[in-house]
């Protein structure tokens, strides 16, 4: 498994943390949904905390932890579940939520434009190959119709030369990945 | 003729393992020595359960080669050919049962149905 | 006609250009079937009985004679001759090899012509009126707000990973020609008392094992929120549509699960967030699109010149042809003109290559280049000059698409069945040939009136049986075909599902039902002008049945 950020594949510092144990100090973590509902504290602490979310819950849920996560980690079950993908806008595009946001399970290469296209900015990627040809993927499509939070030009924005308004916290991260 | 692909195997007279060729979707039939054969009468024939899983599982294992691979039934005549065991197989073999409209008869490499 | 633009462009190149990739990864072995499945169907590409098949979408059945003569060439060089016109507007080809699909892609790009998501579990073409943009009866042409959804939701990165197919329909007339009512989002352009242009929005309709028409969550959507709202429709689904069983994965489902009124409240809730949003349809937006939709220049001419009246009054062909085929246009002078591609024994809405290049130069000559495709399979010329007419009509019958028989019970609608498809139970189209042979007698098909016969091979319902007026299924028993029949059903703004008449009829007997189910039509209707459908509706199906099933067993 090869985590990609920014276009690269990257070390992942954050360690999983499934079982019941304490969460130690100073490390950066990944605690299951249950772990963070049962101990919400878990979201104050100084080192980096991060969640996965299922995608048969609501991530409306997350709302009085959007500030404080790091990372929140959603996931497709297999590819052709899309319901990560609703969940992946509402938390930037509605909640703001501006840390990493991860793309976990199975994670196709045909899928990253529109994984980055909705929010995601870190993927877990099973395939190596997938993995190295993440750049190249991702530069296949020049121009989008419609918008999303990610500041990309759209076809209706470029007609009428004006950027929409509600693209701009997306935009540094969206220039950052090509 | 409930569409095969969506149906629990069970074995309970002469069958072979269909497909398609992957390249240009053309009906296949899996042979005994571990290939593909257009031909049905060239077609490994098994009459149980498990051995039909087993040749499915193998064809199937084959994903370069062969898409959407399943167990069809076939008739075994009394001279010993092979025959389609079902009307989806049978215009499988020989095309629509309708006449096609006439330019593809000239492209056409398979014998329209009647 | 919709003229695109460098950026509309630009998408279809690079999706071309993806998927030229992808078909090389998966002949390499880089991709395995499960994989690729869903990234063929998202560009159309079926695998069927005895070849792959190609589904190119005609965005609102709106083609150029250019792009048919593309489509023409698809079925010469790629193909076996003919294409296929379908129940939702569209065209399939059966031959095709997948590893001549890139290159046959690329072609049909350069025309404007595309696969995408005319399959899989994502927003399919948006259909409309066959005769939209010209018909007098419209508020105004659906087709550019269908245009505005096919941008949106092409690619939509949030949507491509549906839990099953949707469907979206729009029509802007009193009589209903694109059956909204049978699509997953059904859209209805009107004008409320206060003179304001707005749609009423229904969800859940669709066919299929359990068939639903769409039921109305939102009377009245100002124009501007079409998107925003639509948006909240699919987020809703997307969501909390079911994904564990395929068969009970559509939205229809969720609707009926969770009850219409609460499926109302959340897609309420979820666009009150995004109403005012990027998704605001801004009147410059608006504009902008219709700026590239081209209207024909039209000649400034009077209705009814002479040559036609007195064709229509000397020669009985033409006037038989005129009757069935040619419909009232919104501009003076001009006249609708539907193609007929429901020959006697021929299959329902194929075209050969060699016609639809003739068709193409008749577009030329006669339509200002445009032909339009419906969802009953019958091509349509829209801009054709009255006096024009007689000219066309010898030109058509010379290439066998001016059978007098639109809307009679001949003008059958019919998925291809077992004759081509994996998941058919049984054929569909030889019970149409056949019963186009029966009622080959026009004077017979007259007098039966309007009558749509709709035939399925299988529960997917592709041949929009459950609301055909005589609906025709095929099942499976005992590896035996076998038919169900319905009555009753409706497409229009009268949408109604048809009622099971009796116990599935063997092959050999479907068509002697439906000359049974005629006959009895004939004796029970109170007179002459009360159709078919009006007659089952006053009646009910009993009267029916009985006559049907009396020499047969009840079973």
């Amino acid at each position: 498994m090869r985590l990609v950020k920014q276009g690269r594949i990257v070390e992942d510092r954050f360690v999983r943390w499934l079982d019941d144990a304490p969460v130690p100090e100073g490390v950066a973590v990944i605690v299951p949904h249950t772990r963070l509902l049962a101990e919400p504290e878990l979201a104050r602490r100084d080192a980096p905390t991060g969640v996965i979310w299922p995608n048969d819950r609501k991530v409306a849920e997350l709302a009085p932890y959007v500030d404080r996560l790091a990372l929140i980690a959603l996931v497709f079950p297999v590819f052709k579940d899309g319901r990560a993908f609703s969940q992946a806008r509402i938390l930037r595009e509605q909640f703001g939520f501006a840390g990493e946001l991860r793309a976990t399970g199975q994670v196709l290469r045909d899928q990253f434009v529109f994984m980055l296209r909705a929010g995601f900015d870190a993927f877990e990627v099973t395939k190596d190959a997938d993995a190295a040809a993440f750049a190249e993927t991702t530069r296949r499509y020049s121009i989008f119709y419609q918008p999303t939070g990610d500041g990309r030009r759209t076809a209706a924005s470029a007609r009428l030369g004006r950027v929409p308004a509600a693209a701009q916290a997306g935009r540094q991260r969206a220039l950052q990945e090509t | 003729m409930t569409s095969p692909l969506e149906q629990k195997l069970k074995v309970k007279g002469p069958v072979v393992v269909t497909a398609n060729r992957l390249r240009d979707g053309i009906v296949i039939y899996r042979t005994g020595n571990g290939g593909w054969t257009t031909d049905l009468g060239a077609a490994a024939i098994v009459t149980t359960t498990p051995a039909a899983q087993e040749l499915l599982k193998v064809a199937v294992a084959d994903d370069v080669g062969a898409v959407q691979a399943y167990v069809a039934p076939v008739e075994l005549t009394a001279d010993r050919r092979v025959l389609p065991g079902n009307l989806r197989e049978r215009i499988r073999v020989a095309g629509p049962t309708i006449a096609l409209p006439a330019a593809a008869d000239e492209c056409s490499a398979l014998p329209v149905g009647a | 006609m919709y003229v695109y633009d460098e950026f509309d462009w630009a998408l279809l190149e690079q999706r071309v250009a993806e998927f030229r990739d992808q078909v090389r990864r998966r002949l390499a072995g880089e991709l395995t079937e499960d994989e690729f499945k869903l990234l063929r169907l998202l560009n159309g590409v079926y695998l069927q009985l005895h070849a792959y098949m190609l589904r190119i979408g005609i965005p609102y059945g709106t083609l150029s004679s250019e792009q048919m003569r593309a489509l023409a060439h698809v079925a010469r060089n790629y193909d076996r001759g003919y294409g296929h016109f379908t129940t939702r507007q569209n065209i399939q080809f059966h031959w095709i090899k997948l590893e001549e699909l890139p290159d046959a892609m690329g072609y049909l790009a350069q025309h404007r012509l595309h696969g995408i998501q005319t399959s899989g579990n994502s927003i399919r073409n948006v259909t409309t009126d066959q005769w939209a943009g010209v018909t007098p009866e419209e508020i105004e042409d659906p087709r550019i707000w269908a245009e505005l959804i096919r941008q949106h939701t092409t690619l939509h990165p949030e949507f491509s990973f549906l839990p099953r197919k949707f469907k979206i329909a729009i029509t802007a007339a009193a009589h209903d020609r694109a059956a909204v009512k049978i699509h997953d989002v059904s859209l209805r352009l009107y004008r409320n008392d206060a003179g304001e242009a707005g749609f009423e929005v229904g969800v859940g309709g669709g066919l299929g094992r359990i068939p639903y028409l769409a039921q109305t969550i939102k009377p009245f959507l100002p124009k501007r929120d079409l998107l925003s709202y639509i948006e909240a429709i699919l987020r809703v689904y997307n969501q909390y549509g079911r994904r564990d069983n395929i068969h009970k994965a559509r939205i229809k489902i969720l609707v009926h699960q969770i009850g219409v009124e609460k499926f109302a409240e959340e897609v309420e809730a979820e666009w009150q967030t995004i109403r005012t949003g990027p998704l605001a349809l801004e009147p410059s937006v608006i504009a902008e699109i219709a700026t590239r939709f081209r209207y024909p220049d039209y000649e400034a001419l009077d209705d009814n010149p002479d040559a036609l009246t007195s064709a229509r009054l000397t020669d009985r062909a033409f006037a038989t042809w005129f009757n069935a085929c040619v419909n009232r246009h919104k501009q003076k002078g001009y006249a609708i003109v539907t193609l007929s591609l429901k020959p006697e024994g021929g299959t329902p809405g194929d075209a050969t290559a060699e016609q639809m290049d003739a068709i193409a130069d008749l577009a030329d000559r006669y339509s200002f280049g445009e032909i339009r495709v419906g969802h009953e399979q019958n091509l349509v010329l829209p801009h054709v000059r009255q006096r024009d007419l007689v000219e066309l009509w010898r030109a058509l019958d010379a290439i066998g698409v001016a059978l007098p028989n639109i809307n009679l019970v001949s003008d059958i609608i019919a998925c291809p069945g077992l004759d081509y498809c994996s998941l058919a139970n049984a054929r569909s189209i030889p019970v149409a040939q056949e019963l186009t042979r029966r009622f080959r007698d026009l004077d017979v098909a007259r007098n039966l009136g309007r009558l749509h016969i709709n035939i399925s091979g299988c529960i997917n319902a592709c041949g929009h049986h459950h609301v055909g007026h005589i609906g025709i299924l095929g099942v499976e028993k005992n590896g035996e075909e076998f038919y169900q029949v319905t009555i009753g059903g409706r497409a229009d703004e009268k949408a109604e599902l048809g009622t099971l008449i009796g116990p599935a009829v063997p092959y050999g007997d479907v068509a002697n039902v439906v000359e049974d189910i005629a006959a009895a039509y004939l004796e029970l209707r109170d007179r002459p002008e009360e159709l078919f459908i009006d007659t089952v509706k006053r009646l009910g199906v009993e009267p029916f049945r009985e006559r049907v099933y009396a020499t047969r067993q009840a079973g």
